[in-house]
Order: C-alpha cells, then structure tokens, then sequence
C-alpha cells in the first residue's frame, strides 16, 4: 500500500495515479473496441440489457462470424430501471440497441422519443401483432404472469384447486393467497393489470377491479413486496416452509419444479389468470452504429436466436412458430386467452392504478 | 501542521492543501457532481424554467412527514442496538486474548456483506410462526427490521471501536481502579470517555446505513411499511418521478446532516489525545477471574449465538439440503455450473472472481482517498478558516452513506458519458462500479483510521519537528506506526463492502460479467429448489471468503510498529 508513503511528494503521486485510474484503464485497452458514444468503429454494436439477458456462446458467435460484428453485452438492473436508464439517457443513449423492455414501460420508453423506429423484415407474422410504437419496439420474447398452485396441498386438504381469478375471492380459499406489492415488483405489477385487464372499471358485479381486490382483501390476502420473498418464505409449494398454496409466479415456473423423473411437476400455474408480458428490442434513437444496431435486431428476430430463447432465458418466443422443448410443452404452456391492457393505458395510469391498489388492499 | 518552523510552512502548506484537494475532486466527480444533476433535474419544469411545486406538493403531504416519522426511528433504534450489543462484543474482541479470537473477529464481520436478499429470507424463516422466534410475532413489525438492522450493522460498531480500543493504554483504568473505583466506575469514567469519539463515529455510520436501508426493510417489513429510502427507490424506478424523488432526496440529504452534525459535536468535544499502546500490549489474557471478562463472554456468546449464528446456521444447513431435506453437497458443486436450467450466465466461481477483481480495485481507491480525508482531518491547523475546512471534509465524505443508491446510479447516467473531456463513456464501461463501491466504503475507511490518528499526542510531531524531523519524517516515523494497524482494518473493511455491495452495483452496467451478490440475486430470482439451494450455497461462499478477508487484514500489521507509542514527556 502505498497510502502513507514517507515522502509527501510519493503520496501525491500515488493519489494522482489513482485518480487518473479510470483514464489509465479506459486507454489501457481492456476493452476490445472504444464505446458506441465515441463514435466507435462500426465493427462493434453495444447492446445493452436488463439482468435476465442470456444467450448461448455459439449462437452468438455464430452471429459474430457472420455480421462481423463484435456485440458488447452489457447487463444494467432490471427492467423498470433499465426502462428508465433508456429515458433519462436519451440525448445520449448508452449503446446501440436496447433489449428488456417490456410492455408495462414501453409506452413510457416510446413517449420520450428514446427510440429509433426499425422492423426488422424477418419478423415473424405471429409476432407482428405485439409490435408498438410504429415500429419503435420489436417484440422478442412472451411470458405469462399467472396464479400458481401448490398441487399436493390442494390433494392433502381434499380441495378442488381454483381455476379463476373470482374462484380466489371466494369463502373456501380465505388465507391461502400469496399477491406481490405491484409498486416494488414486476410480476406484481402485471398481475395486477391481470385483473385489471379482467374486470375493468366495472366488471366483478359493477364494483371493478378495485371491488375484486378489496373482495381479495376480505379473503385474508397476504401480500409481499418481491417475487423472491413471496414465493420462497410463504408459498407452500417451494418447499421451503411457506405455507400459503397460491402465489402469483409465472406459467413457467412449474417447469422448475418437475420430479426427478420428469414425469409429474408438483406446482401448477392456473391459466385462466395470466396477464401476457412481451420484452421488446428496439434501435437507440443517436446510436453510434445505426448500421450495426439493426443487425443485431434482425439477429434477435431470426430462429437461432429465437430457438434459444426458452433454454436461456426462461420465456417464449415471440416466434410462436418456432419448435419449443418437450417439458415446456407438458409442464409449462402460455396462456390461450391471457388478459390484456393496452400498453399506452398502462403508461398513462400506472401510478394511479398503484395508488389505488395500495389504498384498497393495504389501506 | 504545527507551524514550528516558519521556513517550512509553506511547502507542507501545499501538501495538505493537495492531500485535501484529491479526495474533494474525486467524490465531487464520482458523487456530489451526479447526486446534484438528478435533483436539479427534479427541479426543472416540463417547459424548462424552474418549478418548485414539487417541494410544496411533497412537503406538504402528511404521508412524507410519516415516512419521515420511520426513518428517524429505524435509524435510531438500530444505531442505538448496534452500540449496546457492540460494546460487549469489542472489549471481549479487543482487550482480551484467547484462542480463537481471530477467527470470532473474522465472523462477527460476516452479517455486513451477505445479501440483504439473502438475509431478508433468513430472518423470515425465523421470524414465521413455526420459526425459532416465531413466538415473538416479529414478522413485518418495526422491532423485526430493527432486528436485522442490529445484525448487519453490529460489526461497525465493533469495528470502528475496537481499532481505537485495543491500544488504549490500560493504565488509567488500573489506576482509577487502585484509588477504589468500581470496575463499572471505572469503565464509566476514564475508559469510556476515551471512546466516545470512537462510538460517535460507529454510531453516526450505523445510523445513515439504517436510515438508507433498503432490501431489509423491503422484505421484512411489509407491504405497509416504507421510508424516505423506499419511497425514493419507488418514485424513481416505478414512476421515474424525479421530481418527488429530488425533494425525498433532500429531505434524506437534510436528515443525514443533522446526524452527521450532531455525532461530529459528540465527536469534538471527546476527542483528545490518549496514550495509545501496541496493540498486544493493551490486551490481557482472557480470565475467569476478572468479572468484566466474563460479563463480556456471556454478552457476546448471547449477541454472535443469538442474533449471528442462528439466522447464519439456517442458511448454511439448508444450503447442504435438498429440497425434499436430505443432506447433500449438491448445492456446493452446482456452483460450478450455471444452475438449474441454465439460470446463469456464469458459474458462481468466475462471479466470485469477478467480485474479487472489483473488489481489490475498490479497496486500492477506498484506501488511497479514505487515507487521505483521515490524514488531512486529523490535523488541527492554527487558522479557523483551515480549521473549518477540515471539520468540512470530514463531514462531507460521510455524505455517501447517507444518500440512496438510486440516486447516485442514476445520477451517474446523466453525467458521466464522457466526464471531464475523457475519451470514455464511463456509463457503460464497467469502471463505475468499483468506484462506487469506493464510494461506499470511504466513509468506512475514514471511520476506522481516524480516531486512531486523532489519538497521536501532537506534541510528539512536535517534538519530533523540533529534533529536525522534516514534516514527511514526521509522517513516517509518528503517524504511519500508528496508523498501519488500524489500516489493515480498514482495508478489510473497504474489502468487504465491495464484496457485498449491491444496491449501487445493479444499477451500473456491467459489461465484463455478474459479481457474487448479482448472481445471488439471479439464482433466487427463479423457482426451483437447486436454484434456491445453490443461491444458499452462494451466499455461504460470500461469507465465508469475507470472514477470510477480514481475518487476512487482522493479520495485516505493521512490522515497524513501535511498541509501545505514548507521549511520555
């Protein structure tokens, strides 16, 4: 160490040192090629993430061979804050292309002109329905946010498991949900957009989502602030003491929790209570490699790509015509008719909606 | 700088005045600069213009003043708790030997850097009604988050104090004790108020961590409960209302300096020099005999087995399970892999690298400006104008402890593409993570080292002055001795925060790959019982290689140390 050197001169070079650090790395060469807002060369296209992202090494690199391209991958908290990085950054976007935003802040990302409008012509029909903001944002990936029930509780308590959302505000299953605080946690948040998307302003006998949710309320609904806390510390079905045996999770998670022999999962997600979630990609309005930036785009719509999703990431394709695993099949499908909100809805009520909730179920 | 020999105050002048300047510079740049562009942000109109509705819109909501209402009282009691259980804990730590202290010192480190995530899910695990406390209803109460606030932030206290309290010279306390004082008398009169400065220090660290806590508070306490940290987290990441988040930001700002004010006059008006010793010569062997050793046992076998041990041993007996129960290493070598169904991108072994790269970058940045603050402020120069700027520095780098990550990280965003003329989007680089680990962890450095260098009796600069010592010498030979141990402390400590930090680091690009806490977050992000098994597994690895850490910096000591350093004229 040198940071009580005898000499007064050695302390302050090495302080010098360590404040010209960053300078030194970034000259150092660590990286192999300088940012995308230097005006970086065009062989290097930055993408950058929420934490979820993952894909396989050789299919990028299959990519890489072919594009001449070089993808700088670069992960930056989950989606909510990788949304509101891409707003707050937009007069000086962070890379070329973003992938993670999903569609509960699309319409935020879009509304702030972030976005450089850009359809990749490799897009599958399937997925073409799922496109925002004239073309601002490319769906890429689908997943479902539903209730999921811890099968062997239902058995062992002779109960019929519910299958609606209406079935959880009923007398025989008072204290047995587990819902997430939608103003800390994304799958809460969609959850609720579930009922609201369900039951509207006046649905569930004329009293409205909010009606459902004091109903839920009533029932001795627990409700927890992370998906983390609610699934593991009170849901019965992960087995790790909880003892409430309904949680909102996702249509895949039973998919993690298949016996040993693959013949039977002991949770199942109740597909008549989903709310659709879509993760879009979209060009960063001011990209340093516009060129490079629609590549990569194309490349995230293209079947390789689209094939690995399931294995690394845990969610559908937007492709719904590409071959999904055998257990997805089995275990975990996507909803048939999941409940929807349009997003520039979402984006226009978001916080009402959280304030209302939170007025009705925590009071 | 004592001023003795007026041909040399000029140049030392220039030298504390560039000691002074490097640390100013680098937390302007890396802290103060982004903090103040977000909330100026919040302060701008939709058209442009100033609007300060905002201020009338927050402060006028009773909700803020609620929310403010929480935050003073977790912080508070927490810091409180922190102090009374800590103290036990330090003398046993500091003034007694025994075997096996290095490595009870090592593990009463350990709360401070798992995973609030991690620890959220333990205390609750205890805290449910078929759990070891379940019989206290704890579960979303104040007293639960308070609870596990104690258990991350007692090793502050023991640290911060225990570095002043294992050299200070046992001697007055014998005395007090010879002319007739009660051990208790005697603790009360000389010892403690030798350590006031010391505990100011722990508590004032303890309570702006407890004020800016934020996972724990998120899982243990409810959906109901919320503060000033909380809200500003949610009104960024949720709404990205900047303009509420500025006002709850200034409010926290406001909050931290009233407490940083209030432990600096505590501070002021304790601190004096002591006799410091070599730190084995202060301790005695642990004794049965002595009733102050034994209280100190009873208290820290209760604080390290009750509040420590039990929610740790949970961790680590489920993370040598299945899910179904039955024992198993499987966990321990799954880390090895990329998790169940590919839930990483990286085994846990190349995020542990990654977390050491990050974290001996940190710690060499942590060290170098944190040891600059505490040199420059432990001086007390003549004029009050250099005095007040002193007393200015030193409160200022505690600043970064006291303001939400959330706004740090997005201040960040905002400012650092391209700073200073550099030709590096710093953004996206990778770089601002350690950074902003050091940011955290100066603060901790400064705390550490200075009560010690505060302790030096000036009179032995000035005599080593006045016998011809250049003001380098005088560095070298007075200062560095004494200092050298209690760096060694703070350099574990810095090495520590890095490795647990997370709240700043998931929100900074991380271009290379996932450090531990990040990977620990991913793996409990998913069903399945291997994944939360190998998270567990994860989390033991982390605490495991901390307590190493911190005992390989016990071990750092200075070789030239003097023995025994007291200003006996």
């Amino acid at each position: 160490m040198t940071t009580t050197s005898p000499r007064r001169g050695r302390i302050v070079g090495a302080a010098l040192a360590v404040a010209l650090l960053p300078a030194l790395a970034a000259c150092g060469g660590s990286e192999p090629a300088a940012d995308a807002a230097s005006g970086a060369a065009s062989d290097t296209v930055t993408l950058i993430t929420h934490d979820s992202w993952a894909v396989s090494e050789d299919v990028l690199a299959a990519f890489e061979r072919e594009s001449g391209l070089t993808v700088k991958q670069v992960p930056m908290g989950d989606a909510g804050t990788l949304a509101n990085q891409v707003v707050l950054t937009k007069d000086s976007p962070l890379g070329d292309v973003v992938f993670g935003i999903d569609n509960t802040f699309a319409s935020r990302v879009v509304d702030a002109g972030a976005l450089e409008p850009y359809t990749p012509a490799g897009l599958d029909a399937s997925a073409q329905p799922y496109v925002l903001g004239d073309g601002a944002l490319t769906p890429i990936d689908r997943g479902d946010v539903c209730l999921n029930t811890d099968v062997a509780w239902f058995e062992e308590h002779d109960l019929p498991e519910p299958t609606t959302l209406e079935d959880v505000a009923k007398p025989e299953y008072k204290d047995l949900l587990v819902a997430l605080n939608p103003a800390s946690s994304s799958p809460g948040m969609a959850f609720l957009l579930a009922t609201i998307g369900a039951f509207g302003d006046d649905g569930y006998d004329g009293t409205g989502w909010t009606g459902y949710w004091a109903a839920l309320r009533a029932n001795g609904v627990k409700v927890s602030d992370s998906w983390e806390d609610g699934y593991y510390s009170e849901f019965s079905g992960a087995g790790e003491g909880g003892t409430r045996p309904i949680v909102v999770s996702y249509s895949s998670s039973p998919a993690y929790t298949v016996s040993e022999d693959g013949s039977a999962t002991t949770t199942h997600a109740l597909l008549g209570t989903c709310f659709r979630q879509v993760e879009y990609a979209g060009v960063l309005r001011g990209a340093a490699n516009p060129a490079g930036a629609q590549r990569l785009v194309d490349f995230l719509v293209s079947q390789p790509f689209q094939a690995d999703i399931p294995g690394q990431m845990y969610v559908y394709p937007a492709d719904a015509s590409v071959e999904l695993p055998a257990e997805w099949t089995q275990f975990a499908p996507l909803a048939d008719e999941p409940f929807e909100v349009p997003a520039a809805d979402i984006a226009a009520n978001r916080d009402s909606w959280i304030e209302k909730w939170t007025a009705t179920v925590i009071g | 700088m004592t001023g003795r020999r007026p041909l040399r105050v000029a140049p030392p002048a220039v030298g504390w005045a560039v000691a002074a300047a490097l640390p100013l510079a680098f937390l302007g740049v890396f802290f103060a600069w982004p903090v103040a562009a977000l909330v100026a942000r919040g302060f701008v109109a939709e058209a442009g213009g100033l609007d300060l509705t905002g201020l009338r819109d927050v402060l006028g909501a009773p909700r803020t003043w609620r929310l403010l209402g929480t935050t003073l009282a977790q912080a508070a009691a927490g810091s409180a708790g922190s102090v009374v259980l800590g103290l036990p804990v330090t003398y046993l730590l500091y003034r007694t030997r025994f075997p096996g202290r290095t490595l009870l010192r090592g593990l009463v480190t350990v709360p401070f850097v798992l995973p609030t995530v991690v620890v959220g899910v333990a205390f609750r695990a205890l805290f449910r009604p078929d759990g070891l406390l379940g019989f206290a209803h704890l579960d979303e109460t104040f007293a639960g988050v308070v609870l596990a606030l104690v258990f991350f932030n007692v090793s502050v206290v023991v640290r911060t104090v225990g570095g002043l309290w294992e050299r200070l010279d046992p001697r007055a306390e014998q005395a007090a004790r010879a002319l007739g004082a009660s051990p208790a008398r005697a603790f009360r009169t000389v010892t403690l108020p030798a350590l006031a400065p010391a505990i100011a220090s722990a508590a004032a660290v303890v309570f702006l961590f407890c004020a800016t806590a934020f996972g724990v508070v998120l899982v243990l306490g409810g959906a109901g409960y919320g503060t000033i940290e909380t809200e500003i987290y949610r009104r960024t990441t949720q709404f990205l209302d900047l303009r509420t988040a500025a006002v709850l930001s200034i409010l926290q700002l406001v909050v931290v300096s009233a407490a940083l004010w209030a432990a600096g006059r505590a501070r002021a008006r304790r601190e004096h020099a002591l006799h410091l010793e070599h730190e084995d010569v202060a301790a005695h062997r642990w004794s049965v005999r002595s009733l102050p050793d034994v209280a100190a046992a009873v208290a820290t076998a209760l604080v390290v087995g009750g509040l420590m041990v039990t929610p740790l041993a949970g961790l680590v007996v489920r993370s040598l399970r299945h899910g179904d129960g039955s024992w198993t290493l499987d966990n321990y070598l799954a880390l090895g892999t990329t998790g169940g169904r590919n839930a990483l991108v990286v085994t846990v072994w190349q995020a542990l690298a990654t977390s050491l790269r990050t974290a001996l970058v940190a710690t060499a940045i942590a060290v170098v400006v944190g040891g600059l603050v505490a040199l420059v402020v432990s001086r007390r120069p003549r004029g009050s104008g250099a005095r007040r700027a002193v007393g200015a520095l030193d409160a200022v780098v505690m600043l970064p402890l006291g303001v939400s990550a959330v706004t740090v990280g997005f201040g960040f965003l905002i400012t650092l593409d391209r700073p200073l003329g550099l030709d590096v989007d710093l953004r996206t680089s990778g770089l601002l993570v350690p950074i902003a680990q050091a940011v955290v962890a100066i603060p901790l450095v400064v705390r550490t080292v200075l009560p010690v260098l505060r302790a030096i009796d000036p009179r032995l600069r000035e005599a080593a002055a006045v016998l011809g010592a250049a003001p380098g010498r005088v560095l070298r030979d007075v200062d560095l001795p004494i200092a050298l141990r209690s760096l060694g402390l703070a350099i574990g400590f810095a090495f520590a925060v890095s490795l647990g930090e997370f709240g700043a680091t998931a929100f900074l690009a991380r271009p290379d790959s996932a450090t531990l806490p990040v990977v620990i977050f991913r793996l409990i992000g998913r069903p399945g019982a291997q994944n939360y098994g190998m998270a567990l597994a994860a989390s033991v690895v982390l605490a495991a290689l901390t307590a190493a850490v911190m005992m390989l910096a016990e071990r750092l000591r200075g070789d030239r140390a003097a023995g025994a350093v007291g200003g006996e004229f």
